[in-house]
């Protein structure tokens, strides 16, 4: 085994004990009345307003597409300004080439009509 | 330090034109609002001379002598290999542009969006063809596919278009995974992208090293899925069925044979002192691809499937030039690999004319109404079954060669075999064409159809007739002349 694995092998280690140890040991400990309330999957007291696998509109995937895009612009985005100083002018063009190409998408998803609500 | 120097830019112009050229595309349909359709296919059309121009300033700078040429520290190269399989990919962008329009009319649906994805897709062949780097033949792998993807559901309000593209994401989504996970073990065993840093790391490692075994398997399993080869072929019938028309025809030569350019540089590249454990796991599955190609082709009533699993038994053919290994083989895969695109393409070009059905029943009686449209679908029959004096026979020739040279006798006898199997299922096409009566719509062309026809019919016999300069053209492609 190479040398640096033994903390990750431990750090597995615990991670798998851990909570079987704890889960094993409630189940020891407790005891065991199960009633329908209790088996219900949110036990909080109110009662469940509809089931969980509900319809929600499919426009969602745009927003979350959307999403998506500019959250990986920001990842871009980021370690540029980390390292603006020693990527100079090259860095300053290569930003402004990638948020083009982003501004062009996002100019098509605009007129395409993907930000109107209904 | 410089990040950007001349000799990268010129590298990068093909693909920096494409991309450019693509944006532009998505967006004059808005700025030009009721442009005509044709001016978006002439300005895709100049978007691919611009590149073509790129590219022959890179053909001239190697014939002048002065060696290949490489960008970003090794992570692009411009060998004569990569420039081979970007004119091919040119060629075929530019002959399925010309046909898409009148078809998209016909399907009543934009151009626009359709030709920024063809100039995207052609954007990442580009570096697949060019990439000597880990992550960016991975980058251009999954620009060309992610555009495929979109490209083969284009017709959205028909399911079949809706059902081949989701099943060509989901698995190709999980062949992607496969081949980086593949990429991933190569890096590992040598800590470094560079196919040149990779070749060193796996010569060190011996043949029969489990971990490289691995890293074969994975790799090879990824690009595999991607020329279709058995088994990783499933996609490939449904996907050509459902998807429009051209962008079958698109998805069969280009994207095949970027997948190829990727395999060649891996086998041949880093993974050739690896040649005694892929030589015959290739040798198997090409065997495998043509049997099923080959024996289910026979029984297809749609053309589409039909060439789908024509395609798929070409995919065997050229994997054996590829098991050959000597110089002719590797000629040979350059070959087959020309000959296929220009044959596949006419051939489906001749399935677009039709305004019916798209079963082989459909074709029925077309001698009768159009004698030349039969004509030319006779040609492109022979010569995908590999008959002279087309295009097609010296496909088959050189990797017929090159076994025999290697001593492969089985294979080759197998291979002639199949060509038998081939002939009867190409034939039962010619004999509903012209041995048939039936009463079908009349085919459509328009001008841009006719053109192409031409084109590619014109390339299939000068190339079966006149073989020298195409044949002196690939063998100069082998990897590794600069």
């Amino acid at each position: 085994m190479p040398p640096g694995y033994l903390p990750l092998f431990i750090f597995l280690a615990v991670a798998i004990l851990l909570p079987t140890l704890t889960l094993v040991a409630a189940r020891l400990v407790r005891p065991s009345a199960p009633s329908r309330t209790k088996l219900e999957p949110y036990e909080c007291g109110i009662k469940a307003a509809s089931n969980s696998r509900g319809r929600y509109t499919v426009r969602f995937y745009i927003i979350a597409i959307l999403f998506v895009i500019f959250d990986v612009e920001t990842i871009f985005l980021l370690p540029w300004a980390v390292q603006y100083r020693t990527l100079g002018w090259f860095g300053v063009a290569e930003v402004f080439v990638f948020l083009s190409i982003l501004i062009v998408g996002y100019i098509w998803a605009y007129k395409k009509g993907a930000f109107e609500w209904v | 330090m410089s990040y950007y120097s001349a000799t990268d830019h010129f590298v990068l112009l093909p693909a920096i034109l494409l991309a450019l050229f693509g944006c532009a595309v998505l967006l004059l349909d808005f700025v030009f609002s009721g442009l005509r359709r044709a001016a978006l296919l002439t300005f895709t059309l100049l978007g691919l001379a611009f590149c073509g121009a790129a590219l022959w300033r890179q053909q001239a700078y190697l014939n002048s002598g002065l060696g290949e040429l490489t960008a970003f520290g090794g992570a692009l190269t411009i060998d004569r290999f990569a420039l081979f399989f970007n004119w091919l990919f040119l060629g075929a962008s530019a002959l399925v542009a010309i046909v898409s329009l009148a078809y998209l009319d016909r399907k009543k649906t934009g151009p626009s969006e359709y030709y920024a994805l063809m100039l995207f897709a052609q954007c990442g062949m580009f570096f697949l063809a060019a990439g000597t780097d880990l992550v960016t033949l991975f980058i251009g792998l999954e620009l060309m596919a992610l555009s495929f993807y979109v490209m083969v559901g284009f017709l959205r309000r028909e399911k079949r278009s809706n059902e081949a593209a989701m099943k060509y994401l989901l698995l190709g989504a999980f062949s992607s995974g496969i081949l980086a996970y593949g990429f991933s073990i190569l890096y590992g065993i040598s800590g470094s992208t560079r196919l040149s840093d990779i070749a060193t790391a796996v010569a060190a490692r011996g043949a029969h090293d489990p971990v490289l075994f691995l890293a074969l398997a994975t790799t090879a399993a990824g690009a595999l899925f991607k020329i279709s080869a058995v088994p990783f072929h499933m996609w490939a019938p449904d996907a050509y069925e459902g998807a429009p028309t051209t962008v079958t025809a698109y998805l069969a030569v280009a994207s095949k044979a970027a997948a190829f350019a990727l395999l060649l540089r891996l086998l041949l590249g880093p993974l050739e002192s690896a040649r005694a454990i892929w030589s015959p796991i290739l040798a198997v599955v090409a065997v495998a691809t043509m049997t099923l190609g080959n024996l289910a082709a026979i029984s297809q009533n749609n053309i589409k499937r039909l060439l789908a699993y024509s395609s798929i038994a070409h995919a065997g053919y050229i994997l054996l030039g590829l098991v050959a290994g000597n110089e002719t083989g590797i000629q040979g895969v350059s070959v087959y690999l020309l000959v296929y695109t220009v044959m596949t393409t006419g051939a489906f070009f001749v399935v677009l004319t039709m305004s019916g059905g798209e079963d082989i029943a459909d074709l029925g009686g077309l001698a009768k109404r159009k004698p030349w449209l039969a004509m030319l679908m006779l040609l492109f029959l022979l010569s995908l079954a590999g008959l002279p004096p087309t295009a097609g026979f010296w496909g088959k020739y050189y990797i017929f060669l090159a076994l025999i040279q290697t001593g492969h006798y089985t294979l080759a006898v197998i291979a002639t075999l199949y060509i038998a199997v081939a002939l009867y299922y190409y034939f039962r096409i010619v004999r509903f064409m012209f041995a048939s009566d039936a009463e079908n719509p009349a085919p459509e062309t328009s001008f841009g159809l006719r053109l192409a026809l031409g084109v590619t019919a014109a390339l299939t016999l000068g190339i079966g007739l006149y073989p020298e300069p195409f044949l002196k053209m690939a063998q100069s492609s082998l990897i590794g002349t600069p």
